[in-house]
């Protein structure tokens, strides 16, 4: 059973990298505009120009 | 073309008004002109297909030239994300020299090197995907837009340009060339708002959220019963529960405790005050039980706690408009105006620049920026704004006028006698009797909380006494904090934003946006209604056109063949109106801004426009909401606006009038006061000619006979009373004008909604009460518990997510059954 101390400290490590990541997304603006790219993302690429 | 009276009466909302893109409500021939056809680009009705451009039709010359540009530069895509994305383009004759002055440069952009500059803008017109993607693709219109990044919500634009290719200037040009012109204010709305995303709170969120999943993890193995094998590991969970209490305590808690300790400082209670006192409870007692070995302790219930409240915050502060309700006189004014030195040269310079004696050139349609004297040109001011009169006022050389004032006509000379910052429109602005900092009515939350706290303190110490008195001072201790922890008003800290927020989001799909929350409680408090007349229930941009005159179906034809060349609004109101099929052609068309157009069409000389303009000698009676018609010498008549009141007005009226007290109040003279009293029921008290301090004194006066004020107004000249009574309502038609200070801001076109707005805030109200009531069940069930100290950390844990779940279900279903049964989106 004293493996589970071990896991115990993986799992608490692992969700504090998880909250760190979510941080840096947070200072990166990530969270001030949750509108525009989900509609962004719905254009079409441009068509290439016809070659004349 | 036609003339283009710039007619007070009809941009009399405001300043800014006719910069937005209006949509005009006419009545008039409309039937007659059963035409399917809708423009391809704002997809307005069109009247006749006079302007054409492949093979699409338009309504009018502005909607076409954009469908050109967006065309030539391989943008039609624009047209294919959405069916007719574009609005109507309003005719300003724009002057936008001042971006070219480096201190106005350097004010309004962001950042700028020797290579690109970048500027945000805010962008009124965007509404849709089709005018995201067409901001994004600037590029292809000029290709000095390195990239522009769009924020659909806010409606800003953030554009990176090379600055040695394109100018500001020609940005914006550019920007407006396209129908999306920015809004450029002294006060620069984008930047006050850059930093209002609250991430500090989100952050405090995320970490409650955290240590609540793994708060969870670890006490579960205390909830299904640890056996002697894991006992060990006991004290481990124990104390990382511990420690995620500490974190969430003594950094998500942060605010709570601030709060609490600044209103006790007050000597009042607030929410926040029992609120506080239970997360530190919490804390101490799992503390106590973990370092003493004696119990699992509380860190579930804590951390579950302080995270539904901050996110019941997030609910509260998330706002649904981006309306700036903090804008002031300064977004009324010009960002520059134009100086004239001794040479007569032009040259924009900031607003705050202007001395005493400096010579400004003001051109038609552009507002007085400082109390001056009209030194050349003829001055005819529309002051509906700022004093509430309709009738634009004509001045005289050598008179003073007011700042705020708007010109109408030709360009004027002025010069300046008192700096902006003591002219009378500010003065009037930071007039102290305007200026009111108590806070309105305590809102039912922190009403209840004193009460609310002290029945719990009560009951807690009470059972503490008992056992006490039962010599079973343990017993005392745990009873004592397991009443404070299980008596918790969290709900009324959730269901109260939950509540109220989406009542904010109702009402903003309907066109009413608030200020915050509270203003939903005091508008179900309301029972009295004072109403502005001059833009609140009249009408500005209403068309009610009407001919007095001869003509006939050829002559219609001339003056249709005239005015289409116009994009002025009343132009295109004129051609709506004749509704013709086929024009002729027009020679030496000219438009002399402020007066009118003249051309030659088949031979004959149309002249379309102001009295002054068409039929100079006669003594025709002079009335500027007018436009007359002159064909070659004779003197055809006159199309007249009518003043209109607003199409919901009389049945908005009828729905009131049983459960409110209404008043009329008005700058204007009173010439209406016959109109309204078929509108109005009889006892309702009509004043009019009141000056804006006349008005605040009669809400206060008001307020003294025990009424609960709404006051529902527009102008400048309505900002005291809108300040002074329980609810200002700002009235607009177009919500990105600017608006004196309110609690809240209405669309023109939703006021006939307001009864349903009432209602919606009163049923709002009772389901707060109601969940309250439900969570107080919740509660005693807790407090039988607790006060007997047998309050397992199980039942605690399991009790509060029970109770809030269940109210966050009833709130927002009630919520949604009461907005339909409101008939509100």
């Amino acid at each position: 059973m004293n493996i589970l101390y071990f896991l115990i400290g993986c799992s608490v490590i692992m969700a504090l990298f998880f909250l760190g990541a979510f941080f840096w997304a947070l200072k990166d603006g990530q969270h001030d505009d949750v509108h525009t790219p989900a509609v962004r993302i719905l254009f079409d690429d441009d068509k290439p120009e016809e070659a004349e | 073309m036609i003339i283009v009276t710039k007619r007070a009466d009809y941009h009399h909302a405001g300043p800014d008004r006719d910069v937005g893109y209006l949509k005009f409500t006419y009545i008039m021939k409309t039937s007659d002109i059963s035409t399917n056809t809708l423009c391809y680009h704002c997809g307005d009705d069109i009247a006749s297909d006079l302007f054409v451009s492949d093979d699409k039709q338009f309504c009018c010359a502005g909607c076409k030239g954009v469908y050109e540009v967006l065309s030539q530069n391989n943008l039609c895509n624009y047209y294919v994300y959405n069916q007719a994305p574009g609005q109507t383009k309003q005719y300003v004759e724009q002057h936008f020299d001042f971006l070219n002055e480096p201190a106005i440069f350097s004010k309004l952009v962001d950042y700028t090197d020797e290579k690109i500059t970048l500027v945000t803008f805010y962008i009124p017109a965007i509404h849709c995907s089709s005018c995201l993607w067409l901001l994004e693709h600037l590029h292809k219109i000029n290709p000095a837009v390195v990239q522009s990044r769009v924020d659909f919500l806010k409606k800003q634009a953030e554009i990176t340009f090379d600055h040695n290719k394109v100018s500001l200037k020609e940005l914006v040009e550019m920007l407006v060339s396209i129908g999306y012109e920015p809004l450029i204010s002294l006060q620069d709305i984008v930047k006050e708002k850059k930093n209002s995303v609250n991430r500090d709170l989100i952050r405090k969120i995320a970490v409650s959220g955290f240590c609540l999943g793994n708060v969870m993890l670890f006490s579960f193995p205390e909830y299904l019963g640890i056996s002697s094998l894991e006992a060990q590991f006991q004290s481990l969970f124990g104390w990382l529960n511990l420690g995620m209490g500490a974190v969430v305590t003594f950094y998500c808690s942060q605010d709570f405790f601030t709060s609490a300790w600044g209103s006790l400082k007050n000597k009042v209670i607030n929410l926040d005050t029992p609120l506080a006192l239970i997360v530190a409870v919490l804390f101490l007692r799992s503390a106590f039980e973990i370092i003493s070995g004696s119990g699992p302790g509380f860190s579930d219930t804590l951390t579950g706690l302080v995270f539904l409240l901050l996110m019941g915050r997030w609910v509260k502060q998330r706002t649904y408009n981006h309306i700036s309700f903090n804008r002031d006189y300064r977004s009324y004014f010009p960002v520059a105006v134009t100086l004239l030195d001794e040479n007569g040269v032009e040259k924009p310079v900031p607003i705050n620049d202007l001395e005493v004696g400096s010579r400004i050139l003001v051109r038609n349609n552009e507002i007085v920026p400082a109390d001056s004297i009209l030194m050349k040109g003829d001055g005819c001011f529309d002051f509906s704004f700022v004093t509430g009169e309709s009738e634009p006022k004509t001045k005289v050389l050598g008179e003073i006028i007011y700042a705020g004032g708007r010109q109408i006509g030709e360009a004027v000379e002025m010069e300046v006698v008192k700096p902006v910052s003591q002219s009378y429109l500010t003065r009037l602005w930071n007039n102290e009797a305007f200026q009111r900092n108590e806070s309105k009515i305590k809102n039912f939350n922190d009403t209840i909380a004193q009460y609310f706290s002290a029945v719990v303190i009560v009951i807690a110490a009470g059972s503490m006494g008992y056992w006490s008195f039962m010599g079973d001072t343990n017993r005392a201790w745990d009873a004592f904090s397991a009443v404070l922890i299980v008596a918790c008003p969290c709900v009324l800290a959730l269901s109260t934003p939950l509540t109220l927020s989406t009542i904010l989001g109702i009402f903003d799909k309907n066109g009413f946006y608030l200020k915050n929350t509270d203003v939903v409680e005091q508008l179900a408090r309301v029972d009295s209604m004072v109403f502005d007349k001059t833009g609140t229930i009249s009408c500005p941009e209403a068309v009610d056109l009407s001919f007095t005159g001869d003509l006939d179906v050829y002559e219609e034809t001339l003056v249709g063949s005239v005015a289409r060349n116009s994009s002025h609004p009343l132009s295109r109101e004129i051609v709506k109106w004749l509704g013709l099929g086929s024009v002729f052609k027009t020679e030496g068309y000219k438009e002399i801004v402020g007066k009118g157009v003249s051309a030659y069409v088949d031979g004959h000389e149309v002249i379309m426009g102001s009295r002054a303009f068409v039929v100079p000698e006669s003594d025709i009676n002079h009335s500027s909401s007018v436009v007359h018609i002159r064909i070659d010498d004779e003197y055809k008549g006159f199309f007249k606006i009518n003043q209109k009141w607003r199409e919901s007005l009389k049945e908005l009226i009828n729905s009131l009038k049983s459960d409110y007290r209404m008043h009329v109040i008005s700058g204007d003279h009173s010439a209406e006061r016959k109109s309204l009293s078929t509108v109005f029921p009889e006892y309702v008290p009509m004043l009019f000619k009141q000056s804006p301090h006349d008005k605040l004194q009669y809400i206060k006066k008001l307020q003294g006979d025990q009424n609960i004020v709404m006051m529902l107004g527009d102008g400048l000249n309505d900002a005291g009373a809108l300040r002074q009574s329980d609810l200002g309502v700002a009235v607009t038609d177009n919500i990105n004008n600017f608006t004196p200070g309110s609690d809240a801001i209405l669309k023109g076109s939703a006021m006939g909604k307001m009864p349903q707005f009432i209602h919606q805030a009163k049923m709002a109200i009772k389901i707060i009460k109601f969940s309250f009531v439900i969570a107080s069940i919740y509660n005693l069930i807790g407090v039988y518990f607790a006060i007997q100290g047998t309050l397992s950390p199980l039942t605690a844990a399991i009790l509060m997510p029970m109770s809030t779940i269940t109210i966050i279900t009833i709130t927002n279903l009630a919520n949604r059954y009461f907005a339909r049964k409101n008939n509100l989106r």
